[in-house]
Formats: structure tokens, C-alpha cells, sequence
């Protein structure tokens, strides 16, 4: 059938044409153009060279390894050891860390601060917010008042064993519940403990007794925190859950035990180290 | 010459129909043969554990909830990669997952090795509300977790998955659902067989904080939570 047509040429394009005829229709024959042919014949001969040249034939337990003996999980470790290796002249700096020459060190504070942010947006925002601005539950890191202690050493302490986290030596604070009261003294005490900040509770009122009896111990005398069992002021402006009588009494009813991770295991040491300088910088607005 | 031996082909429908069986299989052979040879190739850690019944039950709701449409659980072998999610992810790491989720899209962040990053109230939180913690999130929020956890077909899914090569073990089939609900209740009595059945990494607790009640939450939170935590390989293969 094929060949025996007589060749008929399209007198517009000059192709040919498929010789067939649907009902007065026929079908042009255009032929394929030539430079993508090339690019289809380039194409399986550079396939040809990456055989030869990369990882390609699989062999069973093993594959042919090619010629360059390219291997990406090794790539991708030389290449992580390059960053460290660019990091590593700052970076060591923190490690050990004396914090008080860090913070001098304007030149090396350019350098290590946006690094921090981004560390501290990639492992911490998701909790004390973008900025360290907090939240219900995630205490602020961006004020001058803390449960544990602001400077350094302690934050990066905090950071490295966590709070009532999964850690051998991680910080624990407890907030017991104190469901045994009646309702009656929950709802009077957080009514009271809630106008402490103001300055304005009655210091012979019977919840200002409740408070000596049962808050006093961990609170301190004057409700100002401890810092060595992280019971928080309730005197001051930051709250972790709220200073609100409802959020109180919620709090006097079920207890608190934030849980702060650990992130030794996460993060290196020069980078937990890092990451504190970072939040007690948050407070002064510097970075 | 090819080209004019292709064009009279083109021509016999037969003949195509037969050229383009064996071009076609050749692709096929090609992706499909390297399979075949899939148990020597993926080496399966020696400390690999499998999931347990309650963080099985969280796959699947992660699965039908399409968590995977957004969220990664593959770290790739780039140098920004590892830096920011910690070593990249080994083939035998999910040598247990059927089917895995690796996934090739991220709207969010990678979740191989989210296991111990945040808390258990974080991740409900989150889950309820992402906006609630992470004010500029586009994740959508999922308050229907909160609903109980449907532990009837567990037993059978497990039975299935050693059918496919997991090990778990009669015990481990038979005590599934019971197994489920003592995961997430650390005081009750079975809460010890968990960690016998399943390893001593295991974690029991409560994950939606609420002891009385085993919900969809308990089952994706404590998922989540085993995330890059059922084999040390990765990390130790890193620190050579
Ligand atoms: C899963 C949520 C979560 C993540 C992620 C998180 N934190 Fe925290 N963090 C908390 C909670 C909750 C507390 C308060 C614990 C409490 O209630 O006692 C806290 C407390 C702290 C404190 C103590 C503050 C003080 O006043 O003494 C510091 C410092 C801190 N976090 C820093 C960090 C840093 C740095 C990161 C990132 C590496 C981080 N946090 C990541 C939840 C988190
Ligand atoms: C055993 C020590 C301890 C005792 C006793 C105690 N607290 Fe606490 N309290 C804490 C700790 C620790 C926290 C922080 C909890 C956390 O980090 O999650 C806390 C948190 C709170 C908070 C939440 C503060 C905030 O910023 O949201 C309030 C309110 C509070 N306590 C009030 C009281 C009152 C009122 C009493 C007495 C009835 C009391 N506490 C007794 C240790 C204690
Ligand atoms: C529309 C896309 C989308 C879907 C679907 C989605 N997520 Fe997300 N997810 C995100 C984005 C974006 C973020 C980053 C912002 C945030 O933390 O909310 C995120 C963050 C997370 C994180 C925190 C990761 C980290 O390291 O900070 C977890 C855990 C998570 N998602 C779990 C889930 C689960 C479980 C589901 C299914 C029930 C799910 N996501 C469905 C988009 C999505």
C-alpha cells in the first residue's frame, strides 16, 4: 500500500501530503523538524556518557558506581562541612562562650546575630513567637523578666536542659493543683492574687492568709518568683497563662507544668550559646 | 534511513502496536527491575522498631487528613537541608512503612525529624489552631481530632503490615487496640507491656493531655512525636 501512492506535493507548504483522502480531506505530511531530532540524538548520547561517568546500573546488592565516583549523601556532607567551615570563624567564639567579650565584640555580633534569628525562627518562633513576643502558655523572651534568670549562662542553661523536659538534669516546676480547696477560696485567692500586680490587695483580707499558707513557699513572701524553682512573680506585668482572675483560678484548679525541650541533642553547644546571647539581647532591643 | 524504516511502521498497526509494547517495556524494565533486588539494597537497621498501634492509628489519620499534600518526611542529602533538619534521611529509616511518606511538596516544614521538637501541647494547640501559636500559619486546623480514636481495625492492620514484613508478633496483633488505649494512659496497668512489646523509647503519656479519653489527637500528637525516633541510624551513620 505504502510507496505505490503517487507523491502529492501541498502547492501552499510544498510538503508532502499522507496520500490519503477523508472524504475530500487530506492530511499534510510535515516533516519533523530537524534540530529537535539533534536535540533527541544529544540527549541519548549525553545519556550514554552519564552512564559511563555517574552512579547508574543497578547490580543487585550494588550499582555501577561511574567514573567521577560522585556520591550525594557525601556531597551533601562535604558541603555541610564547608558551611561549618565558613561559620566556624565566629562560630567558635561560642564555645566555650565568654559572654561578656561576645558582647563587645560589635564586629562578630554583625555576623552572629542574623544567624541567630534565623536559628531562633527555625527551633523557638514556633512556641515564643516570632521575636521572642510569646504567647498563652510560651512565656515573652523579648522583656527584662524571667522564671529562671536572664543572663547568659542561666538561658543558655534553660535552653540546654529544658524545663520539665525529657533531660536528666532538666529544670523542674511544678504548680500544684490545688483542687482541695473549696471553689469558694480558688475564686476568692485568684480574685486577690489577680489585683496583686496593681498594688492593691488587701494584706488582711482571708485570701492574703491562703496566699501565706499555700503560694508563700514557692511565690516568695511578697509574691515577687523564685527564680530557683521558677514559680513566676505575681507582682509583675509578664505572665506565662494570664493574670486574670478566670486564667487564675483555672491555674489554682488543674495545675501548671510548662514543658520547655531540651536542645542539646537538637542544637551544638556554640549554637545553644548563641541562641542565648541572642534571647537576652531580645530585651534590650538590640537584634 | 531510520527515519524513512519508522515512517513505513507507522503504517502497519500491527507493527506499531508491537514496537511501541517493547519501547514501552523497556522504560517499564528499566524503573521497575532495581525493585526486585529492594531487600539487599535497603539495609534494615538493627534498631529499627516498628510503630506502635496508637502511633499507627496517627499515620493513618496523617494520611487522611493529607498532611503529606503539605509536609515532607524526607530530608534530602543537601548540605542547607541537613544544617537546618539534622542528618538526611536514610531508605532503611522507613523500611517499615507501608506505603511511605516521603513526599517530594512542602507548604511546610519537613517532619522526618520533628519527633521531641516541640511538646505534646504545642502540636495540639497547633493542631486546633495553628494560628494560635504560629499567628502567620497557612495550615489549615483540624479541631475535629478531638473526637474519640476508632481502635477496632488495629489488630488487622497490624496482621497486615507483618504480612508485609513488619515485626510484629502475635502478641503485638492480639493486644493492639489494648495496647492503643495504655500508651496513652502512662498509670494503667498495661502501660509497662507497651514498652516490653515495643521498646524502651516508647513514650506513654497522655499526648492530648487528657488521660480519661483516647482521641484521633493522642493518635496523630504521639505519631508526630515518634517522628525520627524509631532508629538511631541516621544520627550515628552522621557522627562517623
Ligand atoms: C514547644 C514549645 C517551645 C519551644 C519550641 C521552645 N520553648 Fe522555650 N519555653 C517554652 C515554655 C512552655 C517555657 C516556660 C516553661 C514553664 O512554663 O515553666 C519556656 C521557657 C523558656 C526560657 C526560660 C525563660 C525564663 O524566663 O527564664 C527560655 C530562655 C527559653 N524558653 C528559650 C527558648 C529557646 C532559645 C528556644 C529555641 C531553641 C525555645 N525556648 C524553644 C516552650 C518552648
Ligand atoms: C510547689 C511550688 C508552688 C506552689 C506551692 C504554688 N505555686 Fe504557683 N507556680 C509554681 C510554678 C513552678 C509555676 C510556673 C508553672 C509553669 O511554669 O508552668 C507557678 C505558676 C503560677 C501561676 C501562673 C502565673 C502566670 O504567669 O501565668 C499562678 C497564678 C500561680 N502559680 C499562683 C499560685 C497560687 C495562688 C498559689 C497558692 C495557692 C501557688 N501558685 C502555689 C509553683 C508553685
Ligand atoms: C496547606 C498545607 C498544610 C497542611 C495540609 C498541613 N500543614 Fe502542617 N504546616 C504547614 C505550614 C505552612 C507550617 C509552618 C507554619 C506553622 O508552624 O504552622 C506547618 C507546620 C507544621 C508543623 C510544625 C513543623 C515545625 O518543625 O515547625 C507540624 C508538626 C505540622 N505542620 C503537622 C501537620 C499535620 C499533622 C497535618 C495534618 C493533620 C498538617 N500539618 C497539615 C502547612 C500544612
Amino acid at each position: 500500500m505504502s510507496g505505490e501512492h503517487p507523491r502529492e506535493v501541498d502547492p501552499v507548504t510544498g510538503y508532502d501530503t499522507t496520500g490519503h483522502d477523508w472524504n475530500g480531506i487530506r492530511e499534510l505530511n510535515t516533516p519533523f523538524p530537524r534540530f529537535v531530532l539533534w536535540i533527541l540524538a544529544a540527549t541519548v548520547v549525553y545519556s550514554v556518557v552519564a552512564w559511563i561517568l555517574l552512579p547508574a546500573w543497578p547490580t543487585g546488592r550494588d550499582y555501577t558506581r561511574g567514573l567521577l565516583g560522585l556520591d550525594q549523601g557525601a556531597a551533601a556532607v562535604a558541603g555541610l562541612q564547608a558551611l561549618d567551615g565558613e561559620r566556624q570563624g565566629w562560630l567558635d567564639h561560642f564555645d566555650p562562650a565568654d559572654f561578656a567579650a561576645l558582647s563587645a565584640d560589635t564586629a562578630l555580633l554583625d555576623v552572629a546575630m542574623p544567624a541567630a534569628a534565623r536559628l531562633f525562627g527555625d527551633n523557638c518562633a514556633a512556641c515564643h513567637g516570632a521575636g521572642g513576643v510569646g504567647g498563652p502558655g510560651f512565656p515573652v523572651l523579648a522583656d527584662a523578666t524571667w522564671l529562671w534568670g536572664g543572663d547568659p549562662e542561666t538561658v543558655a542553661e534553660t535552653i540546654r536542659v529544658g524545663i520539665n523536659a525529657d533531660h536528666p538534669d532538666t529544670r523542674v516546676a511544678q504548680m500544684p493543683t490545688f483542687e482541695w480547696l473549696t471553689r469558694d477560696e480558688r475564686l476568692a485567692l485568684a480574685d486577690w492574687v489577680a489585683t496583686l500586680r496593681e498594688g492593691t490587695a488587701a494584706a488582711d483580707a482571708p485570701a492574703a492568709t491562703l496566699f501565706a499558707d499555700n503560694c508563700a513557699a514557692c511565690h516568695g513572701e511578697a509574691a515577687e518568683g523564685n527564680m530557683m524553682n521558677g514559680a513566676p512573680s505575681l507582682i509583675d506585668r509578664a505572665v506565662i497563662y494570664g493574670q486574670d482572675p478566670a486564667t487564675i483560678a483555672e491555674t489554682l484548679r488543674h495545675g501548671r507544668q510548662g514543658v520547655m525541650p531540651t536542645w542539646s541533642g537538637r542544637l551544638s553547644e556554640a549554637e545553644i550559646n548563641l541562641l542565648a546571647l541572642y534571647v537576652t539581647r531580645l530585651g534590650e532591643g538590640g537584634q | 534511513m531510520p527515519l524513512r524504516l519508522h515512517y513505513n511502521l507507522e503504517k502497519l498497526s500491527m507493527g506499531l502496536v508491537v514496537g511501541i509494547i517493547v519501547a514501552a517495556s523497556i522504560g517499564g524494565i528499566v524503573e521497575i527491575a532495581p525493585l526486585f533486588t529492594i531487600d539487599e539494597t535497603v539495609a534494615v537497621p538493627e534498631d529499627l522498631r516498628p510503630h506502635t498501634p496508637l502511633e499507627l492509628a496517627g499515620r493513618e489519620i496523617y494520611m487522611r487528613e493529607g498532611c503529606y499534600a503539605c509536609h515532607s518526611q524526607m530530608i534530602r542529602s543537601l548540605a542547607d537541608e541537613i544544617d537546618r533538619y539534622g542528618p538526611y534521611s536514610r531508605a532503611g529509616e522507613s523500611a517499615f512503612d507501608h506505603p511511605m511518606l516521603w513526599g517530594s511538596k512542602r507548604t511546610g516544614p519537613d517532619l522526618a525529624r520533628v519527633g521531641g521538637k516541640y511538646t505534646d501541647a504545642w502540636h495540639v494547640r497547633h493542631l486546633i489552631d495553628p494560628r494560635a501559636v504560629v499567628p502567620a500559619s497557612i495550615m489549615p486546623s483540624y479541631p475535629w481530632l478531638t473526637r474519640p480514636l476508632e481502635t477496632g481495625l488495629l489488630g488487622e492492620q497490624l496482621a497486615t503490615l507483618a504480612r508485609l514484613g513488619v515485626p510484629y508478633d502475635a502478641d503485638m496483633v492480639g493486644q493492639a487496640a489494648a495496647d492503643a488505649l495504655s500508651q496513652s494512659r502512662p498509670d494503667s496497668a498495661g502501660a509497662p507491656d507497651v514498652q516490653a512489646r515495643y521498646g524502651e523509647g516508647v513514650a506513654l503519656r497522655a499526648f492530648d493531655g487528657d488521660p480519661s479519653r483516647l482521641t484521633e489527637m493522642d493518635a496523630v500528637v504521639a505519631y508526630l512525636q515518634s517522628l525520627g525516633t524509631l532508629t538511631n541510624v541516621a544520627h550515628a551513620e552522621a557522627r562517623q
